[in-house]
């Protein structure tokens, strides 16, 4: 990063001009008003078939052509026949899934990133390095042999075969910890080993540490990576979609694209519903989380 | 050297294994005290060992559970596995010695199993010719064929029979011409039972329930179909009915013969004989149906890149599915940079307008593609009907424009991505290179160009290149807003102009029933992505140097 070397002699220049008093309205246009411009028109981008989808779920007719006069009418009626469905039951299908796999991937992937931080053991590199090239390649890449691997195990282990949800959630655990041990680890990193010391000079067992006083100070990772692990979950749908097959066992993900794929014309209503109420959830737990996120998201990637 | 070894702690105190987890021991004087190295975890029952045994007391039962399947079933490859998982977690957790690896050994245990195992298994399956006509043992095969390719025995007596069930499976017991009776079902063949016979046919059996005139008629068609194996050995037939009354004798057309290794056509006389890809063959080249899965070699990769089904399709996925992520990558990027850029100044309602931006990263991956091929529907879409005014743009069915789409809704579901990270980059930026730029006389045009965009590439390049293996992969977004579709015109393969990779993939496994099942060659074009991502990540770690971060 040879950019950031300042020049010393020069590092005492006139500071910049103060900024003008009275601005014209085009200096004000170049200086703020286009980013107002830019602002507007691509929120009315993002925002659009947001609004055209809430809309679609509101209006009484349900098919996709009445739902192209936006706000034309207002009812609750798709909601209301959302009863009629199985939608209720995929809902909770995809809330079960999404919740025990990420207790799941919290757990495996703290305990693993207390390990790789804290202990110094033969393997521990090549454990790092593994994971590292591990978590290049998405489990999904390798649905057709985890589809295989299922008939086998079901034919042994009923509810760890296929159209089980139980399966489900340990073949996403199997990406637990690829993907997130590592943001664990760093953040893991940050915590002062003096306290882990200190605990063990007063006695203190491994396990009483990481339980009682690692696992405490982690608690904002630990909630992000559980978030992160519900919102991934939610929305998986390849291998949802490859290994439930009985119709009650189906995730959201799998269910509401059914509803497009077959009958998208009388349909129309019911998705916009389903997809609202889908959306609600993901979007409550998203802005919660969008300052975690932004911070997580280059703490991971500045690493050069 | 210890498990617990810390750099730069002193060895005494890290060597002394803790007292049980709960226990109260006053604070010890630790430096210098060592604890004797025979001293057991167990002596020091706290609750926290208590804990531990009772998970491990429910793990244990769980694996000799599936051992004793395993062992039913004959899994021998499952049993294994479970074997050495079980002994391994019962050393890790009862061994003073294995510290870090009882932590690292449940997340361990899934990745194996569910990924990396995967990984490996894909690899096999890509050199077999796994999937439909090839789907079992050789074994699985013989009785398959044997089974399927019955007739009835000629001039054979018919037997006076009665359906019986075990509770949940349906069987059959008859009188056999010598007076003796015998009952079984699907999986066991005929045995001899004790039974009441009562003018020549069954009334009552051991261990067995007669199914009344009533129930019969309830479950005809499994009734109809049922085939009773005659012994244990499939050249021998099996006991069928039409009437719930009468069985009569059905034994293969085609006879087994272990020792030559054969198959032989009863009626026609022809020999057939394994060959090389996993069936019978006979002498003219003609093969039996069911065959068995064997090693085939490169033959499913030479398949992909010169059989003429494949060949010509695949070469246009690949090209569409690099152009598809390399496009998505830069269009979302610049448009999420640009946009990070404008809102990188304090201006009025910033804040609005970032949350409002990053919404459509907020909808679930699911819901976005198939919410656009609505918005996108050629007769009944809103972009079509209201944005144009009641024109027919095939946007989702014309080849070209298919693509185009593609890109675009990908824009929309990816700007916010990029928009975040370039937002967090762009806050991190030094001031004072900005303000040595200012220094130096550089413009705002200029200074972006020179610093800004530079230190924005180093902190966002692995994220590109990790957005770039994720497109390469987006399943979700082809296969719900076109299916791939429109499909190419030699119609022979289910695939489109705007199939990626990984739905290739999906649709030569054939998993949804819309093509023959072919996991070989499936697994073979999985096998492609992965030595193509490798490359990628390759690259990137070698830019990234990111393997530092581990010393």
């Amino acid at each position: 990063m040879t950019a950031t070397i300042l020049p010393e002699g020069r590092a005492t220049g006139r500071p910049s001009p103060p900024a003008a008093r009275r601005r014209t309205p085009g200096r004000w246009f170049a200086d703020t008003g286009w980013r107002h411009l830019v602002g507007v028109v691509f929120v009315v981008y993002a925002v659009f078939p947001i609004v055209y989808v809430l809309s679609a779920s509101l209006s009484a007719g349900g098919t996709l052509t009445g739902s192209n006069q936006l706000f034309d009418t207002i009812s609750g009626d798709n909601y209301a026949a959302l009863a009629g469905t199985r939608f209720w039951s995929w809902f909770a299908n995809s809330v079960q899934v999404a919740v025990v796999t990420s207790i799941g991937t919290v757990l495996m992937g703290a305990a693993a990133a207390y390990a790789f931080s804290r202990f110094r053991f033969e393997g521990r590199r090549a454990g790092l390095t593994t994971l590292l090239i591990v978590q290049m390649f998405p489990q999904m890449l390798a649905f057709v042999a985890i589809f295989l691997l299922l008939i086998s195990l079901g034919e042994v282990v009923p509810a760890l075969g296929l159209n089980s949800k139980v399966a489900l959630v340990c073949v996403y655990l199997g990406g637990a910890l690829g993907v997130n041990t590592f943001l664990m680890y760093g953040f893991f990193n940050t915590i002062p080993r003096e306290l882990d010391e200190a605990a063990k000079i007063d006695g203190a067992t491994h396990a009483q540490t990481y339980w009682t006083i690692i696992l405490r100070l982690v608690t904002p990772i630990l909630a992000v990576v559980a978030l992160l692990s519900i919102i991934a979950t939610f929305g998986e749908f390849v291998i949802a979609r490859v290994l439930l097959q009985s119709e009650s066992n189906w995730t959201l993900a799998v269910g509401l694209y059914s509803w497009v794929s077959s009958l998208l014309e009388a349909n129309w209503g019911l998705f916009a519903a389903g997809a609202v109420i889908s959306t609600i959830p993901i979007l409550v737990l998203f802005l919660f989380l969008q300052k975690f996120i932004v911070g997580g998201l280059t703490a991971g990637s500045v690493k050069g | 050297m210890t498990d617990l070894q810390h750099p730069g702690a002193p060895r005494a105190t890290v060597e002394r294994p803790g007292p049980g987890a709960g226990s109260t021991l006053p604070p010890e004087p630790s430096r210098g005290r060592r604890v004797r190295p025979d001293e057991s975890p167990a002596r020091r029952l706290g609750p926290g060992f208590l804990a531990k045994l009772a998970m491990m007391a429910v793990v244990d039962a769980f694996g000799v559970y599936v051992v004793w399947s395993a062992w039913v079933a004959e899994a021998w490859v499952i049993l294994g596995a479970m074997l050495a998982m079980l002994a391994v977690a019962n050393w890790v957790y009862f061994s003073r010695r294995t510290v870090p690896l009882k932590y690292v050994l449940p997340g361990l245990i899934f990745l194996f199993t569910f990924q990396i195992f995967t990984i490996a298994y894909t690899g096999w399956v890509a050199f077999t010719n796994y999937g439909d006509g090839h789907n079992s043992t050789k074994d699985d095969a013989i009785t398959a064929l044997l089974a399927q390719n019955e007739r009835r025995v000629e001039d054979s007596p018919s037997l006076p029979l009665t359906v019986v069930t075990d509770g949940d499976e349906l069987g059959f017991a008859v009188v056999r011409p010598d007076g003796t009776t015998a009952a079984g079902s699907a999986d066991t063949a005929l045995a001899p039972v004790d039974a009441t016979v009562d003018e020549g046919r069954i009334t009552a059996v051991d261990g067995w329930e007669v199914l009344d005139r009533q129930e019969i008629l309830e479950r005809q068609g499994e009734v109809t179909t049922l085939r009773v194996p005659a012994s244990e050995d499939p050249n021998d037939g099996s006991v069928r009915t039409q009437d719930a009354r009468t069985g009569y004798l059905f034994t293969p057309a085609l006879v087994y013969d272990e020792v030559a290794d054969t198959m032989t056509d009863t009626t026609t006389g022809a020999v057939y004989a394994p060959n090389d890809e996993g069936q019978f063959e006979a002498a003219d080249g003609s093969t039996l149906q069911v065959g068995w899965r064997v090693f085939i070699g490169f033959d499913n990769f030479t398949t992909a890149f010169s059989d003429s089904r494949y060949a010509g399709p695949f070469f246009q996925v690949v090209v569409w599915t690099f152009v598809f992520a390399f496009t998505s990558v830069a269009t979302t990027f610049l448009l999420g940079m640009f946009l990070a850029t404008a809102f990188n100044a304090p201006i009025r309602g910033r804040r609005v307008y970032r949350t409002l931006l990053i919404l459509p990263y907020a909808i679930p991956g699911f819901v976005a593609p198939l919410l656009w091929s609505g918005l996108l529907n050629r007769s009944f879409g809103f972009v079509n009907q209201v944005l144009l005014g009641g024109a027919a743009v095939p946007w989702l069915t014309d080849p070209l424009l298919a693509k185009f789409s593609i890109i675009a809704v990908n824009l929309w579901l990816g700007f916010p991505y990029m928009f975040l990270i370039c937002t967090g980059a762009l806050q991190s930026l030094p001031t004072d290179v900005m303000e040595a730029a200012k220094i130096d006389g550089a413009g705002r045009l200029r200074t972006w160009r020179s610093v800004t965009l530079p230190l924005l590439l180093v902190s966002t390049t692995p994220l590109l290149i990790s957005s770039f293996a994720f497109n390469f992969n987006n399943f979700a977004l082809i296969y719900m807003l076109t299916g791939g579709g429109p499909r190419f015109a030699d119609a022979s393969v289910p695939l489109g102009h705007t199939d990626i990779l990984i739905t290739m993939v999906y649709a030569v496994a054939g998993l949804d029933g819309s093509a023959p099942k072919n996991f070989g060659l499936a697994s073979a074009l999985s096998i492609v992505i992965f030595v193509i991502i490798a490359t990628i990540s390759a690259i990137a770690f070698k830019r990234t140097r990111s393997l530092e971060e581990i010393n």
